[in-house]
């Protein structure tokens, strides 16, 4: 009896064993934790896939083929993005048989630098900041690119694009998608029933916010519609609001002076930009359409900030190319739909001032598989699979306009390579880590929750390490 | 080696390896001390049973604390020192004297709240018909990570101004009684007691369950006496219940008190610590991680630890008198 029992215990033992070991198993784990969702399941989609295999191949030989290695991705990139961009990777997969692990978290920002300073760093990273990527550099943690990324960038992307991968004269992370800030989401259809008229020049978009205040204002439906929280990069969307009216009031030379420092965070031009935005997203007669007062677009998630449009709750909503994503499924996204963007305005009617921002994708260590996945990642090939998925769009300049899913982003790419535009890069993404992904974002929240211009910018111009 | 490495297979059998390994090494250690006999028969009995662990220890948390003590004293990448500065800056910024006044009320507020709760709910379900239920029901938040509760209780928080639907539970009910919505998680300073209300909720079950251990404990002739002598059930709850459970009252305050101080991923999943509701230990992450400032990132980390010293040592010194009143 004793003796079952003891041969009992020993096999309960070794079988718990076996499954706890192979619940943690696992060669390339990320380990350290990254958070939130998004990790997208290998679906069986057709885009960007000819029906045959072998024919495509071709185009994946130059990555060389390896033997089920698997390479981790980290980004902050989740939900349905996320699920797009496991997509991108399916042909390559079959091809090269490495798998791509991506992981996408909302504390991206944060998790990176833990992930990185405790020795757990994944393979390649998808910096939304050149400066972040600037303080993994000096901090040693991301490594020059390879030769073929490099050449790959030379021919795809122009010298500004290339200067934001590079620190301190040598080249790191070749940009991946990029995107228009400058764009204020609105509804054609409630346009054209109220007889609205695209707006013009910054002036022409006041008053036809105040028209929209005057025609449909009530304590539900407003002119305006925002959100900016966003887990551990809460208030990234007001930032935004921020440099395109910096672009726009104080002009180009200013805002590039205002992102090197050399023009002082809490200096009169920005506090004016400042209150430009305030006259808008402070005011509770012109803002939160669909969800409460000027306070609550604090605690509005910015995936759901557009969405009261297609309640009628709201009229526009000033927010990035990439937004299209967020749209439901069926949502019909066209210049006489439900939904399109238009060109925020400059201050007069010639100016065309134009917010950009992308991503880079960095290397942590210099493993074969890794330099492939970069090097695919670099490549018009990966821009066009992804442009064609939809919802997002490249500066490379070997993208087939033709192949961007909508109009909104057939507009953006033709703004990215029109040269007459002013372009700059999203500001908070060049200036230090600390501030552009710190003391900005928490200085922007505290600015919507009742906090007055002067002494958030005041602690913002503090903070500058 | 390739077989070890890359299947599971293969790696579960190097694990149960190396452990056999590690077993034997440990075993013929002490078989080792066995041969000594007389007087440093202790010492090397003690030297291989508690050595490794003793090194473990020394190497996972000795180590770290006297590393992170030294960048307490030295600049935010740790490159240079400079002296009392980090902890000057803690104890005069106002955003971390804000951390400072909020930890204290968590501290302050849970330990006490949830060990209240979980010794009077233990005292009322006591022998009742729904006991087992009744106690499942309380220690079911328990289970449930710090994170999963915080996501919980954010959607029961939910604000949405008060001419549109409410979605949040809380605001539901309010409105539906006529009330005004409230904005629960902004506005400060209540946002910070709402969010206590979230780890009460979590920690009363564990209260409760100790307490309820102790209280089935207490001799039964003790009751019977009182009972006798005519008791009224608050005099039996002060006199009797109370001081005869005193040892697991103390251990469950202080276990609390220590996971109060380290608090953390309630602010950061339902507030991210901002509107004034930062705490020590997010506070700490935010400039280490965030800002990059390891310099006051450490200098937190010292002063959470100091505030957790006085807690164990008490603990402690309690442990040692009930071991010398019950005679082991």
């Amino acid at each position: 009896m004793l003796k079952h029992k003891r041969t009992g215990v020993l096999l309960a033992g070794a079988a718990s064993l076996a499954l706890v070991l192979s619940a943690c198993g696992g060669a390339d784990d990320l380990g350290g934790g990254g958070g939130g969702g998004g990790g997208g399941d290998d679906t069986e989609t057709d885009a960007g896939g000819g029906a045959s295999t072998d024919a495509d191949c071709s185009a994946f030989e130059e990555y060389g083929t390896f033997d089920g290695e698997t390479v981790t991705l980290f980004s902050s990139i989740r939900e349905q993005e996320a699920d797009q961009l496991q997509d991108t990777f399916e042909a390559f997969t079959e091809c090269t048989g490495i798998t791509v692990e991506h992981n996408g978290s909302g504390e991206f920002e944060q998790q990176v630098v833990v992930q990185a300073e405790g020795g757990n760093a994944p393979d390649l990273a998808i910096f939304p900041q050149p400066g972040l990527l600037q303080r993994m550099v000096r901090d040693g943690h991301v490594l020059p690119a390879p030769d073929a990324v490099e050449s790959k960038v030379d021919e795809g992307w122009s010298e500004d694009w290339k200067a934001y991968g590079t620190v301190d004269g040598e080249f790191y992370a070749a940009p991946l998608m990029a995107s228009v800030k400058s764009f204020v989401w609105y509804s054609p259809s409630a346009f054209e029933e109220n007889g609205y008229e695209v707006p013009e020049t910054w002036d022409d978009l006041m008053a036809l916010t105040e028209q929209i205040a005057a025609d449909h204002g009530s304590d539900t439906v407003k002119p305006w519609c925002a959100g900016i929280e966003s887990g551990g990069a809460t208030g990234w969307p007001a930032t935004d609001w921020i440099e395109d009216v910096v672009l726009r009031s104080a002009g180009a030379d200013a805002y590039d002076q205002w992102v090197a420092n050399e023009l002082a965070f809490n200096s009169p031009e920005i506090v004016e930009a400042v209150d430009m935005a305030g006259a808008i997203l402070k005011n509770d007669d012109y803002v939160n359409g669909g969800i409460g007062d000027s306070r609550s677009i604090a605690t509005t998630s910015f995936n759901d900030g557009g969405l009261p449009i297609l309640e009628g709750n709201c009229f526009m909503h000033r927010q990035a190319s990439f937004y299209e994503a967020q749209w439901p499924e069926g949502t019909d996204v066209s210049p006489d739909g439900e939904v399109f963007a238009f060109y925020l305005p400059g201050m007069t009617a010639d100016e065309s001032p134009l917010l950009v921002a992308g991503e880079f994708v960095g290397a942590f260590n210099d493993d074969e598989a890794t330099a492939a996945v970069q090097a695919f990642m670099a490549s018009s090939e990966w821009a066009n699979t992804r442009v064609e998925i939809g919802g997002v769009t490249s500066a490379n300049t070997g993208v087939d306009p033709e192949l961007a899913s909508s109009d909104v982003l057939r507009l953006a790419i033709e703004l990215l390579q029109d040269e007459s535009a002013v372009a700059r890069f999203d500001g908070s993404d060049l200036m230090p880590s600390e501030v552009g992904a710190g003391s900005f974002w928490t200085a922007m929240v505290d600015w919507i929750n009742g906090s007055d211009t002067q002494s958030v910018l005041d602690t913002v111009e503090s903070s500058w390490p | 080696m390739d077989f070890f490495l890359y299947s599971k297979v293969g790696q579960m059998l190097l694990a149960v390896l190396a452990l056999l390994a590690v077993v034997v090494v440990l075993l013929g250690g002490a078989r080792l001390a066995d041969r000594f006999a007389g007087r440093s028969r202790n010492f090397w009995a003690a030297v291989a049973f508690a050595g490794p662990a003793a090194v473990l220890l020394g190497v996972g948390l000795v180590y770290p604390a006297i590393r992170t003590t030294i960048m307490s004293f030295m600049d935010r990448r740790s490159e240079n020192p400079v002296g009392l500065e980090n902890y000057r800056w803690i104890f005069t910024d106002p955003a971390s004297l804000q951390g400072f006044i909020n930890t204290f009320w968590w501290v302050i507020l849970v330990p006490l709240v949830s060990t209240t709760v979980g010794l009077i709910y233990a005292i009322l379900v006591d022998n009742s018909r729904f006991e087992k239920v009744a106690k499942s029901l309380l220690f079911m938040p328990m289970a449930i990570s710090f994170v999963g509760a915080g996501i919980i209780w954010k959607f029961v928080y939910e604000y949405r101004g008060a001419a549109q639907e409410q979605i949040g539970l809380l605001n539901a009910i309010l409105v539906q009684l006529g009330f005004e919505p409230l904005r629960f998680l902004q506005d400060s300073p209540w946002n910070t007691f709402f969010l206590i209300v979230v780890m009460i909720w979590i920690q009363a079950g564990f209260a409760m369950v100790l307490l309820s251990a102790a209280i089935k404990a207490i001799p039964g002739d003790i009751v019977e006496a009182a009972r006798l002598d005519g008791v009224n059930p608050w005099q039996m709850f002060w006199r009797i219940t109370v001081p005869s459970v005193r040892p697991t009252l103390v251990v469950v305050l202080t276990t609390i008190i220590i996971a109060t101080l380290k608090i953390f991923d309630i602010p950061r999943t339902m507030t991210g610590a901002r509107f004034d509701t930062q705490v020590l230990a997010n506070l700490m992450y935010d400039q280490s991680f965030t800002f990059g400032n390891n310099g006051i990132g450490s200098a937190l980390a010292v002063m959470i630890f100091v505030l957790v010293v006085p807690v164990v040592v008490f603990n402690v010194r309690q442990m040692i008198r009930n071991r010398e009143v019950r005679g082991a």
